[in-house]
């Protein structure tokens, strides 16, 4: 039990995305929606940094950081994708004035 | 304030506990967690979107420590820096920027609550068992880590503009793309005659 090992941390990864697809199931506010999604990847990196560290952390000398790399690229790629949904959501807003997203059946043509 | 505490984690993460042996790294993987937790259920079950907002916020800082824990100082630091210092503002200021009335109408229906709840928690204990026998198949092997300096970004540094380089120029090309395409979509509206 006080020996943390990687079982741990992807529980806690789990719990965390777990918690993301409930926010995501639960708004209706699409900025709510995108706070699930951000933490969705949030699990997703501890998952990926606790492999790297338990599975393939290389040797001392010359340690493997693919995990953290990879990490690092789907943070930059969240950020991205923040900026663009928000643009998006402010778009609407302008348009219907409200970020409801049961509104967007509305959003064709 | 920031250098003690860089040295608190580095010396619970000395290489005599590797790996996360001692009971100062258990506890503090467990405080991490069970904040981190809390946080991310505050933000599922929360009804205010600023409330969210900030619970997202101590999310964040919290996988910030576990990455402190894993031996990925500049991977934490990058998350403080980007994710809460940038994306979260950058949330906010849409939250800020959209909401006119009180944000207190987007309640989702009690049986689509208990259904979400049901689904997410299938989704949990699936997840969790998978992960169990998975990892009780497949035991992760004991390394022995050695020497191993908290400050030392050479590594990940030279990985990047290495064996990474073409994905790094290419992330700089998507930033430059999403910081227009973004630009262009949030425009104000044009006044058409």
């Amino acid at each position: 039990m006080l020996t943390i090992t990687l079982t741990h941390y992807l529980v806690l990864a789990a719990t965390i995305f777990a918690a993301g697809v409930l926010t995501i199931m639960l708004k209706r506010n699409a900025i709510g929606i995108l706070m699930g999604v951000e933490l969705v990847l949030n699990a997703a990196n501890i998952n990926l940094v606790a492999f790297n560290y338990f599975q393939h952390p290389g040797t001392p000398a010359q340690p493997l950081l693919t995990g953290q790399i990879f990490a690092i690229f789907i943070i930059v790629i969240a950020a991205a994708e923040a900026a663009v949904a928000l643009a998006i959501f402010l778009n609407f807003y302008n348009n219907f004035a409200t970020v409801d997203v049961e509104r967007a059946t509305e959003m064709r043509g | 304030m920031l250098p003690i505490a860089l040295d608190i984690l580095a010396q619970a993460n000395a290489p005599a506990a590797q790996p996360a042996g001692s009971l100062a790294g258990a506890a503090l993987f467990y405080a991490f967690a069970l904040f981190c937790v809390g946080a991310a259920l505050t933000v599922a079950f929360s009804k205010n979107i600023v409330r969210m907002a900030v619970a997202l916020m101590f999310a964040l800082v919290g996988i910030a420590g576990l990455y402190f824990l894993l031996n990925a100082e500049f991977l934490a630091a990058v998350q403080l820096v980007i994710y809460t210092g940038g994306t979260l503002i950058l949330m906010i200021f849409g939250v800020m920027l959209t909401s006119r009335k009180a944000v207190s109408r987007f309640q989702p229906k009690r049986g689509e609550y208990v259904l979400a709840i049901l689904i997410a928690a299938v989704l949990l204990g699936t997840l969790t068992l998978a992960i169990t026998r998975w990892t009780s198949a497949n035991p992760s092997p004991v390394v022995a880590q050695t020497e191993h300096d908290p400050y030392a970004l050479s590594n990940l540094g030279q990985a990047l503009l290495g064996d990474y380089l073409i994905p790094f120029e290419l992330a700089s090309v998507l930033l430059l793309t999403v910081m227009i395409g973004a630009a262009y979509l949030a425009r104000g509206r044009r006044e058409t005659s």
